[in-house]
């Protein structure tokens, strides 16, 4: 079965290019355009990883990042933060909030790709 | 008198002798004669011969005497006289003495009198020498400091200003508007200027500096002082930069003891980096704009570019799309290149500066002071530092990054009754992690958060800026964080951490240093400070405030108004000609033809002053610390309380009025205008009936009467004030 994978992000010119690359690789893709639409995909698709922005409208990234930390039901999902700030500061937040990775714009497809292999397989 | 007691017992002396040898010649007569030998004398004739004798003898015996008592008693008294009078004054000598007794007296008293002479001359000489080599290094120094192009502000601990220089007072006394507000003056406080908190802050990081460097080896003690840098932000809107370093006190003087050393003031040398902060800011921000703005499209382009180069085996319509992509984001660059280009010449947000500062140090001091605010409330707040990183730097607003600490330490004490918190420093690869941490207590992430953004509120106090604000102004990062095994809850701040800075400048500065002539007075170092009240201070030692008005007319309750304040402020028993206050203020009313006549001030001067509810604000931060004194100074304080309400000030200061202490001083007198004072006490009038005019003769005036005062046993403020009342009872009567 393959594995599900939500990008939340509100960048859609990023999106196709993501959504392209991971359904060409097998994924099964879902997306969401804001952080409260992205959480609730994440509770009602359980997908096995989210790429999740930082600067989302409605609900940011960090957030959202927190909020699925505390659903004990969602501890399986893996995320991974997108970020287009890349202050130091703000990686050790995300990480700190739970996040599993953290990649920073403009990263390669190929990493990405890496990545998110890297995550579905531990 | 004793001399002429001796004369007199002298005379009777010398008479008794002279009727002693006539009565002994007269009975030989009468002897003679009963002998029968009688030689044709009669006994008339006896007795007449022997009253003659007796009465030349007595004669003779007087001008004997006579003589010794000029030659050896008033010869003498008279010089002890003359050395009296030649003892007051130097140069003079005494004349010769009438006799060759006193003559050697003389010479030797004379060669007395020069000596004394030559040591005065010589004392007088040093003390000109002294002064002189004083005035010169005082001229040097005004010199050099009217050159700076930095403000330098000089301080006693209690914040009195004991020093400033021209610039200083350009910058630090313009008020919000533009307008000089006489903010800095001598003897006044600095935190009329600066916040209170914020100096003590630099004040307590000064000593803590100090102490620091105590441990150093082989550096000469004396040198050992630290120095302390803060940013701020004055009433006019510059931003400063502060370099604050400690005044050394002389052995003796009180001061805050650092190590062996004592001091009793600090140094201000004050950078005004509006400008070069505000260009900083802008290309900072232009950098940050072109890297953060430019990363997401970047990401876009180079996604749809690696796809399509990785892709090639995909359909036309497909490759469409990554095509749009490229084309959306390239001009999405562009436009922002463009946006970053036309932003560099606008203003962006303030950037403030950052000082280096040692992460353990950060967090004592904070523990201490989430401490004694904590233990203020009903419970107490125990502050624990653990797991202290002592070598790591932090590159932070100390000031607002404690401000944030203590700000969270208290609300968690107040609304969750935290009994216990702790803080934790450690290092966390090139970043430090600052924990606030406690456990048990409950505290869900959304009133965290909301804590976090809500303007910072500490005992009352309460700041513009949140404590992400705060954050962020360091570059960190701050959130709210629950660990569910150890049932411990954390706020974490991550910060850059920072290079331990390689030379601190020190500065060491003594009491006699830096001013210029009429912006100093050291005596201010002294001054035992506000703790004491006001009405027992001695009336020498006290500020005062000068002042007179002119208005429309006589009747405050029946609409008339002020027109003019001006003032002038006494401090150490000198009258400050150059920190005044002398401003119009526009009525909105007309003017009576009678006002106009005394003070010649006419409508189209007024028209586009300010008005009174702005004025007085100004006027009440000049008064500010001061006893105010004016001449008849109930009717012009009549004007100012009935503003009150309008202006939002209160005029709570002492008053004392130069027209009932002239009629302490001389209840004889018929008037007490205050030209007949002025006149009486030597003090001349020019420049009246303008209300700075005015408020300089009072002020005169009122110097002259000090010491007359003081002379009637008047010299403490409540003194004044009783006396005061007494004889404006006294007046009532009337």
């Amino acid at each position: 079965m393959s594995k599900k994978i939500l990008i939340a992000d509100d960048e859609q010119n990023i999106v196709i290019s993501i959504e392209f690359l991971l359904r060409r690789e097998g994924f099964e893709v879902l997306v969401a355009g804001d952080g409260e639409e992205a959480l609730a995909k994440v509770r009602a698709e359980k997908p096995d990883l989210v790429l999740l922005d930082v600067m989302m409208p409605k609900m940011n990234g960090f957030d959202v990042c927190q909020a699925l930390r505390a659903d004990p039901e969602l501890s399986a999902t893996r995320i991974l933060m997108l970020t287009a700030k890349g202050r130091d500061t703000e990686v050790s937040k995300g990480l700190g909030l739970g996040a599993d990775g953290y990649m920073t714009k403009p990263f390669s497809t190929k990493e990405l790709l890496a990545e998110v292999r890297k995550l579905l397989e531990t | 008198m004793k001399a002429t007691r001796q004369l007199y017992r002298a005379a009777l002396l010398a008479g008794l002798f002279v009727l002693a040898v006539v009565l002994a010649a007269a009975t030989l007569m009468w002897v003679t004669e009963a002998d029968g030998s009688g030689g044709g004398w009669s006994a008339a004739g006896r007795i007449f011969v022997l009253l003659l004798l007796t009465l030349a003898g007595a004669g003779g015996a007087y001008l004997v005497i006579a003589g010794c008592y000029t030659r050896y008693v008033n010869g003498p008294l008279r010089m002890a006289e003359d050395l009296a009078a030649v003892t007051t004054h130097s140069g003079l000598r005494l004349p010769e003495p009438a006799t060759p007794e006193l003559r050697a007296l003389g010479q030797a008293a004379n060669q007395l009198l020069a000596a004394r002479d030559a040591l005065e001359r010589d004392v007088a000489e040093r003390v000109r020498e002294a002064r002189a080599s004083l005035e010169e290094e005082r001229s040097r120094l005004a010199a050099l400091m009217a050159d700076l192009s930095q403000s330098v502000v000089v301080c006693n601990l209690d914040g009195r200003v004991l020093l400033y220089n021209q610039r200083a007072k350009q910058e630090l006394s313009a008020g919000p508007d533009g307008s000089n507000g006489e903010l800095l003056g001598l003897g006044r406080s600095i935190y009329t200027v600066f916040d209170r908190a914020l100096i003590e802050h630099a004040l307590e990081r000064l000593q803590s500096a100090s102490r620091d460097a105590d441990g150093e080896a082989g550096v000469d003690r004396k040198k050992l002082l630290g120095s302390a840098q803060f940013v701020t932000a004055t009433r006019a809107g510059r931003l400063l930069r502060a370099h604050m370093s400690p005044v050394l006190g002389s052995d003796g003087q009180p001061g805050a003891q650092v190590g062996d050393l004592s001091v009793t003031g600090f140094v201000l040398v004050l950078d005004d980096v509006t400008s070069t902060n505000e260009r900083h800011a802008r290309r900072d921000a232009l950098i940050q704009s072109l890297i953060e703005g430019g990363r997401g499209p970047l990401g876009s382009l180079r996604a749809a570019a690696e796809m399509l180069s990785d892709f090639s085996d995909m359909p036309a319509q497909q490759r469409d799309r990554f095509l749009g992509v490229i084309r959306d984001e390239a001009s999405v660059l562009s436009t922002q290149f463009e946006t970053a280009a036309a932003a560099f010449s606008n203003d962006l947000r303030e950037r403030w500066l950052l000082e280096e500062i040692l992460g353990a140090e950060l967090v004592e001091v904070a523990a201490r002071r989430i401490a004694e605010r904590g233990n203020a409330g009903q419970h107490k707040l125990a502050v624990k530092s653990e797991q202290i990183d002592e070598g790591l730097w932090l590159r932070v607003d100390s000031f607002g990054l404690l401000q944030a600490l203590s700000y969270l330490a208290l609300r968690l004490q107040d609304e969750y009754e935290v009994r216990e918190v702790r803080l934790s420093l450690q290092r966390s690869g090139h970043l430090a992690q600052l924990d606030l941490y406690w456990t048990g207590t409950f505290l869900n992430n959304e009133a965290a958060m909301i804590w976090l953004q809500d303007p910072m509120n500490i005992g009352g106090e309460s700041s513009p800026l949140s404590v992400v604000d705060v954050i962020e102004r360091c570059n960190g990062e701050i959130w709210f964080q629950r660990e569910r095994v150890s049932h411990r809850a954390f706020f974490r701040t991550m910060l850059p951490a920072a290079e331990a800075p390689k030379d601190l400048p020190r500065a060491i500065v003594s009491a006699a240093e830096g001013e210029r002539p009429e912006f100093y007075d050291f005596d201010i170092f002294h001054w035992s400070g506000g703790s004491h009240e006001l009405d027992d201070r001695p009336l020498a030692e006290l500020s005062y405030t000068v002042f007179d008005t002119e208005t429309t007319g006589l009747e405050p309750s029946a609409g008339d108004e002020i027109i003019q304040i001006g003032a002038t402020r006494i401090v150490n028993r000198r009258l400050l000609r150059h920190e005044c206050f002398d401003q119009l203020v526009d009525p909105k009313r007309p003017l009576s033809q009678q006002s106009v006549k005394v003070h010649g001030i006419t409508r189209e001067v007024l028209t586009g002053q300010p008005v009174i509810a702005t004025v007085l604000p100004t006027f009440h931060a000049f008064c500010a610390d001061t006893v105010l004194v004016g001449h008849n100074a109930a009717f012009d304080m009549r004007f100012l309380q009935m503003k009150e309400r309008q202006s939002g000030v209160c005029f709570a200061q002492p008053v004392l009025d130069t027209l009932l202490l002239s009629a302490v001083l001389q209840p004889n007198q018929n008037t007490h205008r205050l030209e007949a004072i002025a006149e009486r006490l030597g003090v001349s009038v020019f420049g009246r009936h303008t209300a700075l005019g005015d408020a300089m003769v009072t002020g005169e005036v009122f110097l002259k009467m000090l010491p007359l005062l003081a002379e009637m046993g008047i010299t403490t403020l409540r003194q004044a004030r009783e006396a005061s009342q007494r004889t404006y009872h006294a007046r009532l009567k009337y």
